[in-house]
């Protein structure tokens, strides 16, 4: 019985938060490394790219929720989801227009392009505020949980309980998705081996035949979804706000380096092992600990590692300790 | 040839002498406020209560010669030292008289020990609570009109004990205000027999509190104590424990009491509990009536102390008869506080009336104000409750 709450109280605080998270944060870091990979530059506009995403399907879900439109448990937002994403990749497609296609004529270094990106950054992050605000912006209904902590302790009689947020099962669910028809689309469909053909070899792909403006447009168009994708699932279970999207953008960065900077694999990996990183290293294990051993072991102190202000300490030791010892990350990807 | 060159010299004077004229009939007042950043939910209504103070004396006509009170408008950003500085900065270069401001504690400090000492600026602050700012070397030319968090810890630490909470789990926002105030609340706390189990940090802006959260119910107690800003990580804190059903009440200091949090939170916030500045003077109530019909929300934190910074900016230039800073300084703690006439709000007027006939005025403004030490407010607090959805006073302390 002990052991059982032991396990319980486990995967309340540190497993179930810590897989939604990892999988927000994957999702955001396969479009950081897609664009890594194809278009060779790190692209810091990507958070806020993000939140225009969650901005636009925002706007959709309150005019679909004001006509009284709903997804039953589900969140409404989900309905609204493709218009977010078309919304966004015609910005991105615009941006590409009229900002990325210039410099890419001009063959412009990587660096050149970073800074460009930090530019369209601080472009995004004014369009999302001038539109929907700077506050805080709930859109999240249907049923809240899936199991929540009281209906869990009454289920079972135990007296640790384990809340699953539909937001989080549906966080969960959704990246297993997406990030298989990404796999399949890479590797299986022409589209999708002109783009790792480019990636790979730039002028090879060129002599081959493969139009570079069509693989730059059918990259920006699945970064745009990945982005909405991730921007929304992270809005519904945490909360929209521009300023954390904005702030979203490092962890979700050290998850590409940590897996390395375009190999889609890798992203997936770091998001978990920056988001578990976080979690399980500043983790107080005292309830745990006190629950599994006898009570002749059970700990007085908290047996917390690390105080949680070096939560992101943590992340980025990680990061650093991948990079001198294989600036590659941790599964091959591009030389940084 | 020579003759044009004079002219237009001689035009160029007379137009330098005519500006400086109209200059002088008018008082530039910055409000330097985080509009942006971890309390921008609050400041617009902050700022709306400053320029109501400036406005209400522009129209008694009566400041230093009918002198009209511009005010201007400038970011703080709240946790960005930075961009503080440059924009107090920019007031200087425009030619602020004095400064309402900062907001947060950490932009205050950096702002008084970079800009306003070295410039002899005056700083009011309305919100800037960290203790710290107490001791900080400003050659008096630093005041607020909110109380220092010392005073909150023990107020905090008192409502816990009557509320007969015996031990609490306690996060703060990792800054100079969440920092000094989890500080006083945890020594008060001890000091009146009670445990706290954790003290950890949160850092704002990150949306994720997942870790935070799982190592404050680790460690548990009745109450989780959350210093830190609505807005902001205190927002995250609350609505991750109440999902993963850590923790049911929440201990809420001033930081965290706004109607946005219960509208945010929902009913599971009902029952939870803390204290603001506040207090239970005549001049509350003629400061809501006065406020009612405008277009901000004067129940908002420190409205009230943003129109008492103002006003008591503007009433120590009527008592020192003089714009400069280096003059007006040394009489803030003199208008605010006894002897002399009482003055409500909507008495900005009269007090410049007293004032400029020589006599003596003890403003009491929408606050009560009461300046102690090196100049911040005595401290009297609002126990509050979160009823049905709504920030319900309870008593005053």
């Amino acid at each position: 019985m002990d052991l059982l709450n032991a396990l319980v109280a486990l995967t309340n605080f540190v497993i179930v938060p810590g897989l939604a998270y990892g999988s927000q944060l994957a999702l955001g870091a396969l479009g950081v490394t897609l664009i890594y990979g194809i278009l060779r530059f790190s692209n810091f506009a990507h958070g806020d790219t993000m939140a225009f995403g969650a901005m636009v399907t925002i706007l959709v879900t309150w005019l679909f929720q004001s006509v009284g439109l709903s997804a039953g448990p589900l969140p409404t937002a989900l309905l609204a989801l493709p218009f977010g994403i078309l919304g966004t990749i015609a910005l991105a497609l615009f941006t590409d227009k009229t900002v990325y296609r210039f410099y890419r004529q001009q063959k412009a270094k990587p660096v050149i392009f970073v800074m460009v990106s930090l530019g369209v950054m601080f472009i995004m992050n004014g369009l999302v505020r001038f539109i929907i605000g700077p506050g805080d912006q709930r859109f999240t209904d249907g049923e809240r949980f899936v199991i929540s902590a009281r209906t869990f302790k009454k289920l079972t009689g135990l007296d640790e309980g384990l809340a699953i947020k539909t937001t989080e099962a549906l966080t969960v669910v959704t990246a297993v998705i997406v990030v298989a028809v990404l796999f399949w689309f890479l590797n299986k469909t022409r589209t999708g081996k002109s783009m790792r053909a480019y990636s790979d070899n730039e002028d090879l792909a060129l002599l081959s035949g493969i139009n570079p403006e069509r693989v730059v447009m059918y990259t920006w168009m699945i970064v745009a979804a990945l982005a909405t994708i991730a921007g929304v699932l992270y809005g519904l279970d945490k909360s929209f706000k521009p300023f954390t999207y904005f702030q979203l953008l490092l962890p979700i960065f050290a998850s590409a380096i940590v897996g390395g900077l375009g190999n889609p694999l890798g992203a997936i990996a770091g998001g978990f092992i920056i988001a578990f990183s976080e979690v399980t290293i500043t983790y107080a294990w005292k309830k745990v600990l006190t629950y599994g051993l006898p009570d002749s072991l059970a700990p007085d102190g908290l047996v917390q590692l690390l105080s949680t202000d070096y939560k992101f300490a943590v992340s980025f030791a990680i990061l650093i300790v991948v990079l001198l010892f294989k600036p590659t990350g941790l599964f091959k990807g591009k030389a940084v | 040839m020579k003759k044009l060159l004079m002219a237009t010299a001689a035009a160029a004077l007379t137009a330098g002498t005519a500006y400086a004229d109209g200059h002088a009939k008018e008082v530039k007042l910055g409000i330097l406020l985080g509009f942006t950043g971890p309390i921008e939910s609050l400041t617009p209504h902050m700022a709306a209560g400053a320029e109501m103070a400036a406005a209400e004396v522009t129209a008694s006509g009566k400041l230093l010669d009918s002198a009209t009170v511009t005010t201007m408008r400038a970011d703080s950003a709240c946790v960005d030292n930075g961009i503080a500085i440059a924009s107090a900065e920019k007031l200087l270069a425009e030619g602020a008289n004095g400064i309402m401001g900062s907001d947060c504690s950490g932009v205050t400090g950096a702002v008084l020990q970079n800009v306003a000492v070295p410039n002899g600026m005056v700083m009011i602050s309305p919100s800037a609570s960290s203790p710290g700012l107490t001791t900080m070397e400003d050659n008096g030319l630093f005041f607020r009109t909110t109380p220092s968090d010392a005073r909150q810890g023990e107020v905090m630490a008192q409502v816990l004990k009557d509320r007969g909470v015996n031990s609490i789990a306690l996060t703060y926002t990792n800054n100079d205000y969440g920092k000094g105030l989890s500080d006083s609340i945890k020594s008060n706390f001890e000091a009146v027999g009670g445990e706290v189990t954790i003290v950890a940090a949160h850092e704002d802006g990150k949306g994720d509190y997942s870790a935070e959260v799982g190592a404050l119910a680790s460690a548990g107690g009745d109450v989780l104590v959350v210093a830190g800003y609505l807005d902001q990580g205190g927002l995250g804190i609350i609505q991750g424990a109440l999902d993963s059903g850590a923790f049911d009440t929440f201990g809420l200091p001033d930081g965290m009491v706004g109607d946005s949090l219960p509208t945010n939170v929902g009913p599971d916030l009902d029952g939870s509990f803390g204290q603001i500045a506040g207090s239970q003077s005549k001049g509350a109530e003629v400061f809501a009536e006065l406020a009612a019909g405008k277009d901000f929300d004067h129940t908002s934190a420190y409205v009230g102390e943003s129109y008492d910074a103002a006003a008591l900016i503007l009433l120590a230039m009527q008592a020192a008869n003089s714009t400069a800073p280096a003059d007006y300084a040394a009489k803030v703690l003199e208008v605010a506080n006894a002897p002399g006439e009482p003055i409500n709000p909507g008495e900005l007027g009269k007090a410049l009336e007293i004032l400029a006939a020589g006599g003596d005025i003890d403003y009491q403004g929408a606050t009560g104000v009461e300046l102690i030490g090196p100049g911040e407010s005595a401290g009297s607090y609002r126990e509050i409750e979160i009823k049905d959805g709504k920030v319900t006073t309870v008593q005053y302390r």
